[in-house]
């Protein structure tokens, strides 16, 4: 069997920080499936497809989706009930 | 402008087929997945065609090989840009499963196992461009490239061509799937390039 | 450290930059050391990684991430990549860049899997193979900061041929903990035979829970799925343990 396709939301970062201005990785959110609470860095990421899929390591529901196209950046977070991001240091 | 690296090829290309606009061709078989893999046991796989009044159509394993198949080769063209020359493939046309489907529907919502879904217009499904594919390259459908079956519609980015299919809604109204709600082309023709909403 | 702690908001930190190769060197039969000079790099901190972009004549281009293997040295940089032989860019990097060649880089980034100099808690770093990579950055950053954080590191290898770093740790003075196991041969003589390893391996190469370390686990998805849940069995809690996959 083919080991699981994702990585940690850590592989991710430079998208992220690229769409928010500032490194994601420690930022924290509830997921809205379920309501576990964890950083980003501990989501699950599939990655190399067309976007960004950051993933519950617990439920499996879709957290966040990220599509990056040359003039635009898209993004839904509606699976996460809310997202803590730290102040940059 | 980027930086060419000296001697840098990727994967082997060449120029026998024509590429659609910004393609480049690989002759291995990228696995592009947006969550985990799920495993269908063949008992328990039904595919449902659902109508807009709320009618079902619903084959099993055993029902859907007992209709008669197709063998079609064809190109694949993935938006993360790689296309696939010639690829052989098994499954029944969809037009053999929508035969009898009665729908003033115009629109089509793919649904997969896991949480995936595309859209794109009925009228597209049928004609001989798509089908429930269940064998490639002559071996049963690997789980990683879709198994046990995908939807396969070529004309489109590989990404119309959802994986581990279990059904498709017929819609009056159209409603955009998991990567036509976040920017990516409501149609997704490769020849007119049409990658995000706005190409 | 050679450099202060990465500046958070540097405005072209994620543009991306060109890398000339300066120098490479064997670190296993599949995997080198590629020293890069990266003009305007940032500086970064043990445990980030960089994404590096490869774009052939004909305008193709791909991207990967690669940890940093070396502690902050002003615009250099070093990348310990293995080949992966169907791969489409590690052979690339590890067979044919030659020295003056560039590739393009972008970073570093993330903040979690990293270690800092300013903590003083007790670490265990278990490695699976290349995943010790971002971890011999964390060993290097401390050796050179001269940190008295407890460092132990379980490093879980194939073969002795494919062991990274192998002179540099063993000649390592600053009392960094060492355990190596051998899952498919071992060196002659060696007391623990090949294979996977244990609950018990993990215990005897790492800190007691209740000294609450901070776990770092890096390698291929199945390695970090069985050692981060042998940690948690074993009594670690999950909020101390980061995870870096590759794939």
């Amino acid at each position: 069997m083919a080991p699981p396709a994702f990585l940690d939301g850590n592989a991710a970062a430079g998208d992220l920080e690229l769409a928010f201005g500032t490194d994601m990785t420690m930022a924290s959110g509830r997921c809205a499936g379920c309501g576990e609470q964890m950083m980003l860095a501990q989501t699950h990421a599939y990655l190399g497809g067309p976007g960004t899929v950051l993933r519950c390591p617990v439920c499996g529901s879709v957290l966040l989706r990220l599509v990056r196209s040359p003039g635009q950046t898209w993004l839904d977070a509606g699976g996460l009930g809310h997202l803590r991001i730290p102040a940059p240091a | 402008m980027s930086v060419v690296s000296r001697g840098f090829r990727g994967r082997a290309r060449d120029a026998r087929h024509t590429l659609p606009p910004g393609q480049y061709e690989t002759h291995g078989f990228p696995v592009l997945s947006a969550g985990p893999t799920p495993r269908v046991d063949l008992d328990e796989w039904e595919f449902t065609v659902t109508t807009e009044t709320g009618d079902r159509y619903s084959w099993d394993w055993a029902q859907l090989m007992a209709l008669p198949s197709r063998t079609p080769t064809v190109d694949l063209h993935c938006v993360t840009k790689w296309s696939k020359f010639d690829t052989v493939w098994e499954g029944v046309s969809l037009d053999v499963l929508l035969e009898d489907v009665e729908t003033a529907a115009d629109h089509a919502l793919v649904r997969s196992y896991g949480d995936y879904t595309t859209n794109l217009p009925l009228e597209d499904l049928l004609d001989g461009q798509a089908w429930i594919a269940y064998r490639f390259d002559g071996e049963a459908l690997d789980p990683e490239h879709g198994g046990p079956a995908r939807l396969l519609v070529p004309h489109l980015y590989f990404w119309k061509s959802a994986k581990w299919v279990r059904g498709i809604h017929l819609l009056g109204e159209d409603e955009p799937g998991f990567w036509e709600s976040v920017g990516y082309h409501n149609y997704g023709d490769p020849w007119r390039e049409q990658r995000y909403q706005g190409d | 450290m050679a450099r202060a702690a990465v500046p958070r908001r540097l405005g072209d930190r994620l543009s991306w930059k060109t890398a000339r190769l300066t120098d490479r060197r064997e670190e296993s039969s599949a995997a080198r050391t590629l020293g890069f000079e990266v003009p305007g790099w940032p500086g970064h901190l043990a445990g980030q990684h960089v994404d590096v972009r490869l774009t052939a004549e004909d305008g193709y281009s791909t991207q990967r991430s690669y940890s940093v293997a070396s502690a902050p040295d002003g615009e250099r940089v070093e990348l310990t990549v293995q080949r992966v032989d169907d791969g489409e860019v590690s052979p690339y990097l590890t067979d044919e860049l030659a020295v003056g060649d560039v590739v393009e880089v972008r970073g570093p980034v993330g903040g979690w899997f990293v270690w800092r100099p300013e903590q003083t808690e007790p670490v265990y770093l278990l490695a699976g193979g290349s995943g010790l990579v971002p971890l011999m950055a964390m060993i290097r950053v401390r050796r050179t900061v001269g940190s008295r954080a407890p460092f132990r590191l379980l490093y879980s290898v194939r073969s002795p041929e494919h062991q990274f770093f192998e002179s540099e740790l063993r000649l390592d003075s600053s009392g960094l903990d060492r355990t190596y196991l051998y899952s498919r041969s071992t060196p002659a003589g060696w007391p623990r035979p090949a294979g996977r390893f244990t609950a018990a391996d993990l215990a005897a190469a790492g800190w007691p829970p209740d000294f609450e370390p901070t776990c770092y686990v890096c390698g291929s998805t199945g390695f970090v799925e069985r050692a981060a849940g042998l940690l948690v069995a074993v009594g670690h809690h999950p909020n101390r343990i980061r995870t870096e996959r590759f794939g």
